[in-house]
């Protein structure tokens, strides 16, 4: 199902054991009530260790929804989802969740929005101050160390924003949409930006996003969502070398499947839409 | 030419710099003078062309022309034989100042214990279910009720003086401000709260380092509506016989109908919560630094 060659090439076991896993999870809002809704499900998914794993998919098809219930900020209607063996009950510092909006507190420096998490468990003062720096150093944001969050683009907040996660030591890195804010060049460039920081870290990756351009750069295995409720379509490993050509034969042949796949689930969530109406 | 040749002038640049820093407060501040200006303007007019009796409606220059002769009505502190002893002893400059300075006392007495207990309540309520369920339905109830309703209370309890007068600003504001603090909890950025659960914060973790700080600017517009509310209830006590102040002297001239002593405190009211209003938003750009300065970024459309 995944990539194997790949999983090789970055010396991780194939057969270890995944790091999170999804059975038949099923998630309704305002369950009980007229207003419920299914999201999501039912789905099962594993995610391995060092994986780059992309959610793709129609607006409102529930990747979102997935990425919180991994998160443990939401709890799953039905089904479980573990974390290395034990079930999720809430949120841990191992899974960090990084938003598509800015989530940097805005009256903490960009420091001590990295360091954050330290501060919360107690971590003394120049403890954390040397971690900020070796984060930001990763995430090539040195000198924004006291700056004030919204004295940074919108890409450089992002930036931080990966490098307050990765302060927490995270093993997967949940990333809801992050760069959808972003114009497409500085996109590009975080994409890059990301690939090389998920190299570095042992982190696998679960990426939400219905760009099917950024899942072409970024993926180990693209998951197809079909529209709400949300299930899981198909699943298509990308076994092409890093850094990736998006213009090879290859990638366009990718394109174009993974288009034909989107455009009809596209369709299907836009006639529900109007049934709404 | 050289590169030698070139002339280094000293202009001093941090002079130049702190007075660009400075002029935009300049050029309010002469807005604020022209705003007031015109509307005075237009009275005098008014008064100059006979169309306002100058009894009734005295104009700026006849009511402010004789600040000193007013003064002296403004010690009414022997009526109630509290602060200056042997009413009339004072100075009429004296005793303006010392009215002027019992009701500012008053006004921030009230709106400070106001915003202490609906701080901790509306925080309590959000934090304590138990908090919210038994004390959000009174609060609820209570918070239309008129001020003048409380005055009869406010006497009962107090008796005359400056307790009274506080608890009635106290009062008036505490249950719309605790609900506004409610508010403002439900209005925090769900992101924040997220970033940190899944950190490991804890609940109190949650609270003291994220929800207070994110309501802290909300909260400050709060304060600074209410600082006005205050200072009409304050009018109120002290008119209806709850002590000596403002009100008081307003309630004299009614009943000496003095229209100029009426201007002349009004001038003096809307003075001190102008002033106040400026204080509060220097407070707001220096504790609350995050906070973006875009106000009437409207204007440029």
């Amino acid at each position: 199902m995944f990539s194997i060659g790949f999983l090789k090439m970055r010396g991780v076991c194939v057969t270890s054991d995944p790091t999170v896993t999804c059975q038949d999870v099923r998630k309704v809002w305002a369950e009980g009530t007229k207003r419920a809704h299914f999201a999501l499900g039912p789905l099962s998914l594993n995610i391995y260790p060092g994986e780059f794993v992309i959610l793709l998919g129609p607006s409102g098809c529930g990747k979102s929804t997935l990425l919180y219930l991994i998160a443990g900020l939401e709890q799953a209607s039905a089904g479980t989802i573990k974390f290395f063996g034990k079930q999720v009950t809430g949120p841990s510092p191992e899974r960090s969740l990084i938003f598509q909006e800015t989530s940097l507190l805005p009256w903490l420096s960009v420091g001590q929005n990295v360091s954050f998490g330290l501060s919360i468990r107690g971590v003394p003062a120049e403890e954390r101050q040397a971690a900020s720096v070796k984060a930001l150093q990763r995430v090539g944001l040195a000198e924004a160390i006291n700056k004030r969050p919204d004295e940074l683009s919108g890409g450089m907040r992002q930036r931080v924003a990966v490098a307050r996660a990765l302060t927490m030591r995270p093993k997967v890195l949940l990333m809801d949409e992050p760069f959808a804010a972003l114009d497409v060049q500085t996109r590009a460039k975080m994409q890059d930006f990301l690939a090389d920081v998920w190299r570095d870290s042992q982190a696998s990756v679960l990426f939400v996003t219905h760009s099917i351009d950024e899942a072409i750069a970024l993926a180990d295995r693209v998951v197809v969502f079909t529209s709400r409720p949300g299930r899981i379509k198909e699943v298509v490993p990308i076994d092409l070398p890093r850094p990736r050509d998006p213009f090879s034969p290859a990638a366009e042949r990718l394109r174009r499947d993974l288009t034909n796949m989107l455009h009809d689930e596209v369709d299907r969530a836009f006639a529900e839409q109007e049934a709404l109406v | 030419m050289t590169k030698e040749a070139i002339p280094i002038v000293n202009y001093r640049p941090e002079l130049t710099e702190r007075f660009a820093a400075f002029r935009p407060h300049l050029v309010n501040f002469g807005w604020s003078i022209i705003s007031i200006g015109l509307f005075a303007g237009i009275w005098e007019v008014c008064w100059a062309l006979g169309l306002t009796d100058p009894r009734l409606l005295p104009p700026p220059h006849i009511f402010l022309g004789n600040i000193l002769e007013q003064g002296k009505y403004f010690n009414t502190a022997q009526t109630w034989q509290i602060g200056i002893a042997d009413g009339g002893a004072a100075s009429p400059a004296m005793s303006v100042l010392y009215t002027i300075l019992s009701s500012t006392g008053r006004v921030l007495a009230g709106l400070a214990l106001a915003t202490i207990v609906a701080l901790v309540l509306g925080v309590a309520a959000r934090y304590f279910a138990l908090v919210e369920r038994l004390a959000l339905p009174t609060i609820t109830l209570l918070a239309p009720v008129s001020p003048v309703a409380w005055l009869p209370i406010a006497i009962f309890l107090f008796g005359i003086g400056n307790r009274p007068a506080i608890f009635m600003v106290f009062i008036a504001l505490v249950f719309t401000m605790t609900i506004a603090t409610i508010a403002q909890i439900d209005g925090v950025n769900r992101n924040y709260i997220n970033v940190a659960r899944t950190m490991g914060a804890t609940k109190r973790q949650i609270y003291t380092r994220i929800v207070i700080p994110a309501i802290l600017p909300g909260l400050l517009v709060v304060l600074r509506m209410n600082l006005f509310g205050a200072w009409m209830v304050v009018l109120v006590a002290e008119a209806t016989g709850v002590g000596f102040g403002l009100g008081q002297v307003v309630m004299l001239a009614r009943n000496t109908f003095n229209p100029s002593l009426v201007f002349f405190t009004i001038t003096i009211i809307g003075l001190l919560g102008f002033g106040f209003d400026i204080l509060f938003r220097i407070v707001q750009r220096r504790v609350l630094y995050w906070v973006p300065q875009d106000a009437g970024r409207l204007r440029d459309l």
